[in-house]
């Protein structure tokens, strides 16, 4: 339990720290926050539109006084507003990060139902033909990057073969099955490393453990090799996977970025590369704020699974 | 050694291509000429036109330069600093050191992505900005495996008799830690640029990197994929290139872990 409660507590600090850098980011850059959000190539904005900036972003405030505006806002769920249409920040996340996170949640999925059985497979037939190409594919795959990928399932599944629609969306409660068939492909090119990760990380993680003593003798008190493998192996085999699966989510959270752009799924990507675009500050910092604040929380519940599975880890 | 020839060889081979591009005698890389527009391979160079009539093996090669000069100044700035900071953090630990290491690790917090875009939205795109971010990115990382090096090293035999002996310590540090930290230095030096490509040309492919018309083998993409329909080749091409790349780079990191860490190397493996 005081694992527990230390392990909160650290994430709620990283998640006031990730908040303040965020938040001083925009005056760690030398000049003008203003003015430099308003100038384009070279071209200096006229004085009249930096002070209005200024004025709205709050950025005529001492600093301590921003600081302390910019949690207040965050306590009340205030992030502000777009600076390009007014729109709140937190309802244009809360539209979309759902969707987000069922193309994470279902390319993570995907990857662990290729990984762990393939990655088991291969190391229970270690130098077999199946280790040899499966751990050939995964030195591919981890060597595409994720929008490479996505670009080529739309020139081989969409224009080529004409089996998928290029992308899009369609709500869940109208079309289910357009739904699920529009998030195959974006799902399969976010999933695509982690799946070959989890693979390695499977495969030798099986390796290591097979050849422990516990293993060895709950063979030899001739307990069959399934469960030999599920009770005795998988499951102590299982925490270093964990722990792999933690990490990979945060280029996972920025694949889905460039993932959600290729195959115009309408989460996070589009109102954030928009306002990267527009130099939009308050969406951005909003957008970034949310997807680490959700990076840190995953790595929360990885570490938590991880000691419920694994007594030992609460005494180190 | 041998695993060592191979992607070691085609990463030197990348490179070299890269670094003698001006003088291969390739057209202008940023010249459009509308009236070849989209011409197959072979017909106007060996590779063809892209959307903009400009000569793709030109772009290629080119862009490869691109990459490769973002990658390696990068990794090299974040090697110098993150290495020196766990160098002295290790050596000199106390307060300032847990802070300095402490406030590295925080940059892991952010998912890389999102790190960039937030610095892209205040610095505006460009190859100086994609340089500093993903410096800062990496930092990390070696800070972290030079400190932990250090701790290994630092009470060892040689590291006292050198004490010993009165050499100074920036002496100590350079001439005797240093080179025995080396090795993993050196394999992160290597992760650090394969990520490196692939952050800069995720980062160009959605605008947000090297400015066009600048070749970018990210850019290269992103236009293709305006031209899918007619042109499917001008996708392949630098898909292809980034992906033997990368799958070079991979492959050596991995040959160097293993000769750089002798305890890593699986005896069943010859």
């Amino acid at each position: 339990m005081r694992f527990v409660v230390r392990r909160v507590a650290v994430s709620l600090l990283l998640v006031w720290v990730v908040a303040s850098i965020v938040f001083l980011a925009i005056h760690l850059v030398p000049g003008d926050p203003a003015e430099l959000l308003l100038s384009t190539g070279g071209s200096a904005p006229d004085a009249a539109t930096v002070a209005e900036l200024r004025e709205r972003l709050g950025l005529n405030l001492p600093l301590l006084t921003q600081y302390a505006n910019f949690f207040a806002g965050l306590a009340h769920g205030d992030l502000g507003q777009s600076l390009v249409d007014d729109y709140p920040v937190l309802d244009e996340i809360g539209l979309r990060l759902p969707r987000t996170l069922e193309l994470i949640a279902a390319g993570t999925i995907l990857a662990l139902i290729v990984s762990l059985p393939a990655g088991t497979y291969a190391a229970l037939h270690q130098g077999g033909r199946f280790d040899r190409i499966a751990s050939g594919i995964a030195a591919l795959v981890l060597a595409i990057p994720v929008f490479v990928v996505g670009t080529l399932l739309v020139l081989l599944m969409a224009q080529t073969l004409h089996l998928m629609p290029a992308g899009g969306y369609a709500p869940l409660a109208k079309a289910p099955g357009q739904h699920f068939l529009l998030l195959a492909l974006p799902a399969l090119a976010i999933g695509k490393g982690l799946a070959a990760i989890l693979f390695r990380m499977t495969r030798a993680s099986v390796l290591d453990v097979a050849v422990l003593d516990y293993v060895r003798t709950a063979r030899a008190k001739g307990l069959s090799p399934n469960r030999v493998l599920i009770r005795h192996v998988l499951r102590n085999a299982l925490s270093p996977i964990l722990t792999v699966l933690g990490l990979h989510m945060g280029s996972l959270l920025g694949g889905t970025v460039l993932v959600e752009y290729v195959f115009n799924w309408p989460g996070l990507s589009t109102p954030l590369l928009r306002a990267v675009e527009a130099r939009d500050y308050p969406m951005v910092v909003g957008i970034v704020l949310v997807i680490s604040a959700l990076f840190l929380a995953i790595n929360l519940v990885t570490d938590l699974t991880r000691a419920a599975l694994d007594p030992r880890i609460h005494t180190a | 050694m041998r695993r060592l020839a191979i992607p070691g060889g085609l990463v030197a081979l990348i490179v070299l291509i890269a670094l003698v591009a001006p003088w291969l005698g390739l057209p202008n890389p940023v010249r459009q000429d509308m009236a070849h527009r989209l011409a197959l391979p072979g017909a106007v160079g060996l590779l063809g036109r892209d959307e903009f009539g400009r000569d793709v093996l030109s772009r290629l090669v080119w862009g490869a330069r691109t990459s490769l000069s973002v990658a390696f100044a990068s990794a090299l700035i974040s090697c110098v600093l993150g290495t020196t900071l766990g160098l002295l953090g290790g050596w000199f630990r106390g307060l300032g050191a847990t802070l300095a290491l402490g406030s590295a690790d925080i940059i892991l917090c952010f998912p890389p992505v999102l790190l960039a875009l937030l610095v892209v939205t205040l610095l505006g795109p460009g190859a100086v900005t994609l340089i500093l971010v993903l410096s800062v990115l990496f930092l990390p990382g070696f800070a972290r495996v030079t400190y932990a090096e250090v701790m290994l090293v630092r009470s060892l035999e040689y590291v006292e008799a050198a004490q010993a002996m009165g050499a100074t310590t920036p002496r100590i540090l350079l001439r005797t830690v240093l080179p025995n930290v080396a090795g993993p230095v050196l394999v992160q030096l290597s992760l650090a640029v394969a990520s490196a490509v692939v952050l800069e040309s995720g980062l160009s492919f959605l605008g947000l990197g090297v400015v066009p018309p600048s070749p970018s083998w990210g850019l290269m993409i992103r236009g293709a994929r305006t031209t899918l329909e007619q042109a499917p080749l001008l996708l392949l091409w630098p898909c292809a290139a980034l992906t033997i790349t990368i799958l070079a780079m991979n492959l050596l990191c991995d040959a160097l872990r293993d000769v750089a860490d002798p305890r890593t190397q699986k005896p069943s493996r010859s």
